[in-house]
């Protein structure tokens, strides 16, 4: 899948996360949604996408999330 | 199959009460005819008496209907009384004494009758409704012998019919003017298109003094069905005569999910007569469900299986043997080559449970994947996620009955008059009742202001996208202005999370007044709908996909949980929140695990112990992985890594967005089976043909809006030979996994068995029940009408922050306008079975709304062809100009594959469940003299596979190599 779909993708669901006021489980949140929902081939292509490139195009909370949360 | 016999209830008449049944705590013991009953309070005589097994003398009289007293058969005499009271329009009393059998009632109800006949046909022996003619059987039953007044004088004989509906017959000769069909139109169906006209023997039924097609009409036929004559007759039973025999079964059409008997001559459907019992229809019907039956006999309906190589290739009629080992032999060839994950199923709202929930099976257990989908991902996906987070259960929360106990109705994107008619018909009796109504909405749907007596108290119409800004909007009223239930909120909620909402919420920027420029609303009618809904007592939500399907459509389904748990509007009769679905199984598609991520009873694929529980009942390793969503198998597809597709009953190419996006995916595939009634727009890409049944003939059952499971019972064989469930079973044991199932009803004894919430149900209980509301297990044996009457499923109601995000679907100078897309009554959805019947009558074809403003602007005038271009594409559609929709929004239907409606809308989606966003996309719109290029490029295409089609090879013709 095109690494540009999975950006807008997990960037949507990190703006409906980002408004919550705990902002770490916010984060825990995000990942745990992608999880969830995305395939396996889908989460390591994002993951690969902010180790290679530090998650360009991805809003920074997004990229933390998945830094931190993300299950390979 | 031989040895199971199938439980299809035979017709057995109800006895009619003559006047509807009364609801009260304190009885009435009175005394008809020597034998004592007891009744509600308010109860009239009629009612009492069939109670007690009398049958009083009536026509005028049916228990769907409020008594009129008109026709003077029902007299009955009571001792101590004056006169012959109308049984029908008087009240029992604590003690009297009725007679409904007297030699003077007898000569009264003769004269009354002989005056009935003497302005009648003396036609029964050829009359359509000999021997279901109430007036036959009311002169029989009153001993008229003779009519001594001849038919020389003035009579109504030769009254002209008016054949103009294609699906039924006025002959206003055969009338008896009893004012049945009249009132059916206003009390049950709420549209009051016929009236009395005139006076005295001048007086007679009038549909607007026009012809019925030409008249406010919505073709229901609750006229019909009250009739006691012939003279509003189905051409169908005029044409085939009377039913022989008649089988119980569920609509096919939208989540209503009403329930008719299918009244039969052998296997052929004579009639589809809405059934009295039916939970969700209560005896009422749509002019899909009563009367767009025929395709399922229509010519088109393929019922030989087909292959072929490529697309590009005649189809070739093989036997089924065939068509399942060459599909079979394919999904293995490219297992072998390109691995488990380049395969996958959909599966449609439009199959049974059973149906689905062996395709899901199939996909997880034999294709080793969880690559399965729905359509529901196109439409109620987010209502799945959002009530799920919320209250803990992916469903609504109440019956279709409930809507008689509210008291304000907050209506969000959805259009029930055309969408669910037959529910629109049941609020509106509410609302004229006096309860309140709130429509959020672009558009002037009907129920705004052009419903006869109703007319929306408030009507938010917000723009295009901007749903959750107005339901913070509203939620900010409510939280400042003390309007909160907090006892219920702390009682039944997490405190914690509705804290975090109430300050959210109550922040100045999601103030009515701070949203006003963005939604487009005046901020003081929002302050005013937001305080009606919370303190007018009873507040119920009823959504469909103006909410649903949007970049935020699950955001503003948790908005909604939210709204309705702070006013306390949950868990109790006349409240809750209630997503209207769009097809018949919508819910059931999902409560099966269609969904990539859940099993059946929405368990995550992760969890261990539904792993454990479903491998171990089939007997197959399981992955505890997601699988892929459809617009994601698209996506691979495109990419050539996605390369098989079993889609059952679904029609991607025209259902779902970006159609161009769709067809190249489609084109990719080395495999794709479509198993349909007919060669619908996918199958146009398809290399396997599976010919499916129609809903008349399987065994199964489908679950509507308000969790109701309903049995769908086979009243006629399958033309294509199997039932869909056994297709897949064929399929499944070709691949080397055999599904052990003998019956539809062994499929939902397996369900039964792994699905907690479908613990108690059976086709032998919904035989007994009718149907039932899951959940249904020990402690609701039953069901559950209402849900989370004592706590919320997940214990306590989670609320959720809703930060309003805008689209990125934006309008700029170059799509200026944006379009919105939706339903029309007559036709459903892709039109694949609407567009086969008569229905075509009322909508030929889709065309595009949009305001004089704008198309003034653009010199566009009624009726003009319009190109309207998006992001996405291009299409060309006729144009009507109305002030339904607001300036700067286009409107538009896409029930007609060359209509292109989605070859412009777009890939933007959901964040949570890649729902589409059909409801918003930026286009311009220019006045055009030729179609579009997708139109001529489909045109052409579809032409020349409709061709592969009917000059198919025969089955002796050699197979693909």
């Amino acid at each position: 899948m095109q690494t540009e779909t999975l950006i807008k993708m997990a960037n949507q669901v990190g703006d409906f996360f980002a408004a919550n006021p705990n902002q770490a489980q916010a984060q825990l949140e995000i990942a745990n949604h992608l999880n969830r929902f995305w395939t396996k081939d889908m989460r390591n292509q994002i993951a690969a996408h902010v180790q290679a490139k530090q998650g360009a195009g991805l809003h920074s909370q997004v990229i933390s999330s998945i830094a931190a949360h993300l299950n390979p | 199959m031989d040895d199971i016999k199938y439980t299809t209830p035979q017709f057995q008449p109800k006895p009619d009460f003559g006047t509807p049944k009364q609801v009260s705590q304190k009885q009435v013991t009175l005394n008809i005819d020597g034998v004592d009953v007891s009744v509600p309070e308010g109860t009239s005589i009629m009612h009492a008496a069939q109670v007690s097994g009398v049958s009083v003398p009536k026509l005028c009289a049916t228990d769907s209907l409020e008594a009129f007293g008109s026709c003077r058969l029902c007299l009955v005499e009571i001792e101590g009384r004056k006169g012959y009271p109308a049984s029908c329009t008087t009240p029992v009393a604590e003690g009297i004494k009725v007679h409904t059998q007297t030699s003077k009632l007898a000569d009264v109800r003769r004269g009354v009758m002989e005056l009935y006949i003497s302005d009648h046909p003396l036609d029964c022996l050829t009359c359509a409704a000999n021997g279901d003619c109430e007036l036959q059987d009311m002169a029989g039953a009153v001993g008229l012998r003779e009519v001594r007044y001849g038919y020389e004088g003035e009579n109504h004989l030769k009254q002209e019919k008016d054949e103009s509906n294609p699906y039924f017959t006025f002959d206003p000769s055969k009338c008896i003017v009893c004012s049945r069909c009249v009132r059916a139109c206003e009390e049950t169906q709420g549209t009051f298109a016929l009236t009395i006209e005139g006076r005295g023997f001048g007086s007679k039924v009038s549909a607007g003094n026009q012809l019925f097609m030409d008249s406010e009409c919505v073709s229901c036929g609750a006229c019909i069905q009250a009739c006691p004559t012939a003279t509003l007759m189905e051409k169908t039973v005029i044409e085939a005569g009377t039913p022989e025999h008649s089988v119980t079964t569920t609509c096919a059409y939208c989540g209503v999910g009403c329930s008719f008997n299918a009244e039969m001559k052998g296997e052929e459907v004579v009639r589809m007569s809405p059934n009295k019992d039916g939970g969700a229809n209560h005896g009422h019907s749509c002019v899909k469900g009563r009367f767009a039956w025929g395709y399922a006999t229509h010519k088109d309906r393929i019922t030989t299986p087909m292959l072929r190589k490529n697309i590009q290739d005649p189809w070739q009629e093989v036997s089924w043997d065939d068509a399942i080992n060459y599909a079979a032999s394919e999904i293995k060839r490219i297992e072998a080559k390109y691995g488990k994950d380049a395969m996958g199923g959909i599966t449609s709202s439009r199959c049974t449970n059973e149906e689905v929930y062996v395709t899901q099976k199939l996909v997880r257990a034999v294709f080793g994947t969880n690559n399965v989908d729905t359509c529901a991902r196109v439409c109620h996906s987010p209502t799945g996620y959002g009530l799920k987070q919320t209250l803990g259960e992916s469903a609504g929360t109440q019956t279709f009955d409930s809507v008689m106990k509210s008291d304000v109705i907050l209506i969000i994107g959805a259009n029930p008059t055309d969408g669910h008619p037959v529910f629109a018909s049941q609020m509106k009796r509410r609302l004229r009742e006096g309860a309140k109504l709130i429509i959020a909405d672009p558009r002037a749907i009907d129920l705004v202001e052009n419903s006869p007596h109703i007319r929306a108290d408030y009507h938010l119409n917000l723009r295009p996208s901007t749903n959750v800004a107005l339901i913070s909007a509203l939620a900010h009223v409510v939280v400042t202005e003390g309007l909160v239930k907090e006892n219920f909120v702390k009682e039944r909620c997490d405190w914690g999370s509705f804290v975090a909402w109430r300050d959210f919420v109550a922040k100045p920027e999601n103030s009515p007044e701070a949203l006003e420029e963005t939604l487009g609303v005046k901020a003081q009618t929002m302050r005013a709908a937001a305080r009606l809904f919370a303190t007018a007592g009873n507040g119920a939500i009823y959504y469909g996909l103006g909410v649903t399907e949007h970049s935020q459509g699950s955001t503003m389904v948790m908005g909604i949980a939210n709204l309705a748990m702070a006013t306390g509007n949950v868990g109790r009769e006349g409240v809750g929140v209630n997503p209207l679905r769009g097809q018949n199984n919508v819910q059931g598609s999902c409560d099966m695990g269609s969904m990539p991520h859940e099993y059946p009873g929405y368990r995550h694929v992760s969890d261990p112990a539904a792993k454990a529980l479903f491998e171990a009942a089939w007997g197959r390793p399981l992955s505890i992985e997601p699988g892929l969503r459809i617009p994601n198998m698209l996506d691979l597809a495109g990419e050539g890594r996605f390369k098989a597709l079993y889609c059952v009953g679904e029609d991607i190419a025209q259902s779902d967005p970006n159609t161009q996006h769709v067809t190249h995916a489609l084109e990719s595939m080395e495999c794709v089976i479509v198993q349909d009634l007919f060669l619908n727009e996918t199958a146009m890409y398809a290399h396997v043909f599976f010919p499916g049944a129609s809903f008349l003939e399987k065994s199964g059952t489908f679950t509507n809006a308000e969790r109701r499971i309903s049995p769908v019972r086979r009243v006629m064989s399958p033309k294509n030979g199997y039932e869909d469930w056994e297709i897949t079973a064929k399929l499944s044991e070709a691949l080397g996994y055999p599904m052990q199932y003998n019956h539809a009803s062994e499929i939902m004894d397996e369900i039964a068995v792994l699905t907690p919430t479908f613990k108690g149900v059976s086709f032998k209980k919904l035989d007994e029940l009718g149907s039932i509301q899951w959940p249904c297990d020990d402690e609701h044996p039953t069901g559950t009408p209402t849900m989370h009457v004592d706590e919320f499923v997940r214990g306590k109601g989670r609320f959720f922050i809703t930060q309003y995000v805008p689209t990125s679907e934006k309008v700029n100078a170059k799509y200026p306008l944006i379009l919105t897309t939706g339903r029309i009554l007559s036709q459903y959805n892709v039109g694949a079975q609407t567009r086969r019947t008569k229905n075509v009558e009322w909508h030929a074809e889709d065309v595009v709304e949009i305001h004089p403003h704008d198309a003034e602007d653009r010199g566009i005038k009624e009726g003009d062809w319009v190109g309207i271009t998006s992001r996405a594409g291009e299409t060309v559609l006729r144009v009507t100009l109305t002030e339904r929709v607001q300036p700067g929004v286009i409107y538009t239907t896409f029930h007609h594959p060359e209509s292109g409606a989605n070859v412009i809308t777009t890939d933007n989606s959901d964040w949570a469940t890649n729902c589409p966003e059909f409801k918003v996309t930026a286009v311009q719109v220019t006045r055009v003299h030729q179609l579009s290029d997708w139109q001529k490029h489909y045109k052409t295409f579809s032409d020349a596979q409709i061709a592969f089609a009917n000059n198919k090879l025969s089955k002796k013709a050699q197979q693909p190599a």
